[in-house]
């Protein structure tokens, strides 16, 4: 499928979505709540995006930006979504219920970011210990009595 | 007494041997009979937690032989342990798993630090929020090894000189003398 | 009185009447590394797995946050080490990309002849570990009599036996010894004749077949949904070897078979890998005596920096797809880097593999898993 054929088939979708096609990939930038819809269409439409194989989040510091990257086995092509999330309440759906792969990878940034993902079947730190305070991938993590900076 | 000459600065065995017919008369003390016998079967705790332990299977296989000095029995219980090799990092979720394995070992114990990660965090020194800067600020440390990681050759230097160590009797618990029985 | 009981009725969530709750490890002969498994059995029969990580997690990635392009490429040699070739020419291939930096060709064929010799003794100490887990002593010696050759080459050609940092930016750090191809020949004449000794070892025993035959079964569809990629994916017919499918390096010149069994249990999961060893030496056979003449390193600054963006780079390991994601915004240290490790998706497949199995059932799936837990944990 081609880059375009996969725009029209988005914008059908969700007509507020940008793109970006200055990277290797095509680049969709959606809102935090429109992810579930996306998500569901891209899986079951004719895009067949069957692979979730990396989901992760950057921390810009005013903003987070949750990133998903899909591929289609049948189509052997790649896209990334993005959504945006607010530094101070981030929260946004899970998507464990289409890809049984998220559930590990939201439970990492989680306990990493701080991402509240809703209606998580089991959402406890996988990684770090129990008692840990603090998100460590966050920009302004300070830890003093462990991190010996160079 | 031609044994005795020929065992002369060899020292397989502690003592002095009298050659008698019919057989000889070993004289020594139980000390040094003790050291030997235990420096000679040190069984190993399999405790490998990353990239070194990969290194302290090529030493327990066929190239690097670690059983031609005893250590060939990996014993998986902390119980039936003698020595524990930490081979690899130790990070801050592990660190109360290491103390507890340790203090469950019967004495005597030794303690063997392999690679840089062990004896001091290694290269995840700066900026690391979970790493324990070095073994020893767990359990006291016998012999160091370093390395990242260390050739098989370094650690059966290693632990030919562990060997040597409880061989002369400098091992903590002696110096200490907590296992003299009254 | 009260605390007393408020924590006990925290724990039986746990598990119900007649249920144990055991814990597996995290020090454990079996499970290669710090893997903390929570295992409820009703008798011997497992009811579910779940797993605790975090007992080596080193912080890679933040610590990474502050390290130069040049430098962050050792640290992945010791997440997945034992493949650490590999693991350094996805990070290579990514900073290529990024700056495009043109790779003379002799520096081509000869990454990709260590990457296949990487996965090759990787194959060779799971296939030992594996077989010392299920209760057989021997092949663990044999194989670690062909890893030693492979060790001693890399050794010779790169200066270190596990943690190899000889793939640069660009491409090799110093030539090839000079005795690198008579060595990898050698290495090939051997491991041949070899082969029909593993195969009536392991492969033809009755009791390791019964062992894995029908035990762990992953469909198609769970492997693509729990993210499954590797040999683990290619044993239940899925297709999805990087090499295939997007090819770098010089991996669309040579040719090679992708190894695909549909049974999906943990005998298939071993017959792909002893059959991907064959392939492997199927593509050194192919390059060995074709390395072009000419530089082994392109041209580069000495300062690194990655222009304004994202990047993603994915290469084939010996356990699956490893995935290299950076976001730079154009300094001498990245914004953010993700590792996709292959170990990761492939463990969250454990609990519906082995729920419903027996314990000894448990080890030869989990053998067949081929974990590394460094690399999960990052």
């Amino acid at each position: 499928m081609t880059n375009e054929a996969i725009k029209e088939f988005i914008t059908a979708i969700l007509p507020t979505a940008s793109f970006d096609e200055t990277g290797e990939w095509l680049n969709i930038q959606i809102e935090s709540t429109q992810l579930l819809t996306l998500a569901k269409a891209l899986r079951e439409g004719e895009t067949n995006m069957n692979y979730l194989f990396c989901l992760t989040c950057v921390d810009w510091k005013t903003h987070l930006t949750m990133v998903y990257h899909f591929s289609s086995i049948q189509h052997r092509n790649s896209i990334v979504v993005k959504a945006n999330l607010d530094r101070n309440q981030p929260s946004i759906e899970t998507l464990s219920f289409i890809w049984r792969t998220a559930e590990f990878h939201e439970r990492e940034v989680f306990e990493m970011f701080g991402v509240q993902f809703e209606n998580h079947p089991d959402l406890r730190k996988l990684i770090l210990e129990d008692e840990f305070k603090g998100f460590p991938l966050r920009k302004d993590f300070e830890d003093p009595i462990n991190m010996i900076k160079l | 007494m031609e044994l005795n000459e020929i065992l002369k600065g060899k020292e397989a065995f502690p003592g002095i041997i009298h050659e008698t017919p019919g057989g000889g008369i070993v004289v020594s003390t139980f000390d040094s009979i003790i050291n030997w016998a235990r420096s000679n079967s040190l069984w190993p705790l399999s405790f490998a937690t990353s990239c070194c332990g990969i290194e302290m299977m090529s030493t327990a296989s066929a190239k690097y032989d670690f059983s031609r000095f005893g250590f060939e029995v990996a014993r998986a219980s902390p119980r039936q342990a003698d020595v524990i090799i930490i081979a690899g990092t130790i990070v801050n979720k592990m660190a109360p798993v290491l103390k507890r394995l340790y203090d469950q070992m019967a004495d005597p114990k030794y303690v063997i630090a392999m690679g840089a990660c062990a004896i001091s965090g290694g290269p995840f020194f700066y900026n690391t929020y979970s790493v324990v800067k070095g073994a020893d600020h767990i359990i006291p440390v016998d012999v160091y090894i370093p390395g990242c990681p260390p050739r098989p050759e370094a650690l059966l230097h290693s632990l030919i000189s562990l060997q040597e160590k409880i061989k002369m009797g400098m091992t903590r618990e002696q110096i200490r003398g907590d296992f003299k029985t009254v | 009185m009260i605390q007393e009981t408020e924590i006990i009725k925290d724990t039986t969530h746990l598990g119900d009447e007649g249920e144990m709750v055991i814990n597996m490890g995290p020090q454990h002969p079996a499970t290669h590394g710090v893997l903390h498994l929570v295992v409820t059995l009703n008798g011997e029969t497992i009811k579910k797995i779940e797993p605790h990580l975090g007992y080596i997690h080193r912080s890679i990635e933040k610590m990474c946050e502050s390290l130069t392009y040049r430098q962050f490429i050792y640290v992945t040699s010791r997440m997945d080490y034992l493949s650490s070739h590999i693991n350094n020419l996805g990070c290579a291939l990514l900073i290529e990309k990024g700056m495009q930096i043109e790779v003379p060709e002799r520096a081509k064929y000869v990454r990709v002849i260590l990457s296949e010799l990487t996965r090759i003794a990787s194959h060779e100490l799971w296939l030992g570990a594996m077989a010392m887990d299920l209760g057989a002593f021997t092949p663990f010696f044999y194989a670690f009599r062909e890893r030693e050759m492979i060790t001693d080459i890399m050794e010779d050609t790169c200066g270190a036996r596990l943690t190899m940092n000889y793939i640069v930016p660009g491409g090799l750090m110093y030539d090839i010894h000079p005795d690198f191809q008579k060595k990898v020949k050698a290495f090939i004449a051997q491991f041949k004749s070899k082969v029909t000794e593993y195969e009536d070892l392991v492969t033809n025993n009755i009791i390791f077949q019964s062992r894995t035959k029908g035990v762990g079964i992953l469909s198609a569809e769970d492997a693509i949904s729990y993210g499954c990629t590797g040999p683990v994916a290619r044993a239940s017919g899925v297709s999805c070897d990087i090499r295939k499918l997007f090819p770098y390096e010089v991996y669309d010149k040579v040719e090679f078979d992708e190894v695909i069994e549909t049974a999906g249990d943990s005998f298939a999961r071993y017959i792909v890998r002893v059959k991907e060893m064959n392939q492997s030496i199927r593509i050194i056979e192919q390059l060995i005596d074709n390395i072009p003449e000419g530089e082994f390193v392109g041209k580069t600054k000495n300062v690194l920096k990655l222009p304004k963006g994202e990047f993603y780079t994915r290469v084939e390991t010996a356990r699956g797809e490893f995935g290299v994601y950076i976001v730079s915004e154009g300094g001498t240290t990245p914004h953010r880097i993700k590792f996709r490790s292959p170990g990761f998706s492939n463990l969250s497949a454990l609990n519906h593999m082995a729920a419903g199995s027996k314990i000894g059932d448990l080890m030869a799936t989990m053998g067949t898993l081929d974990l590394v837990i460094p690399d999960i944990d990052r």
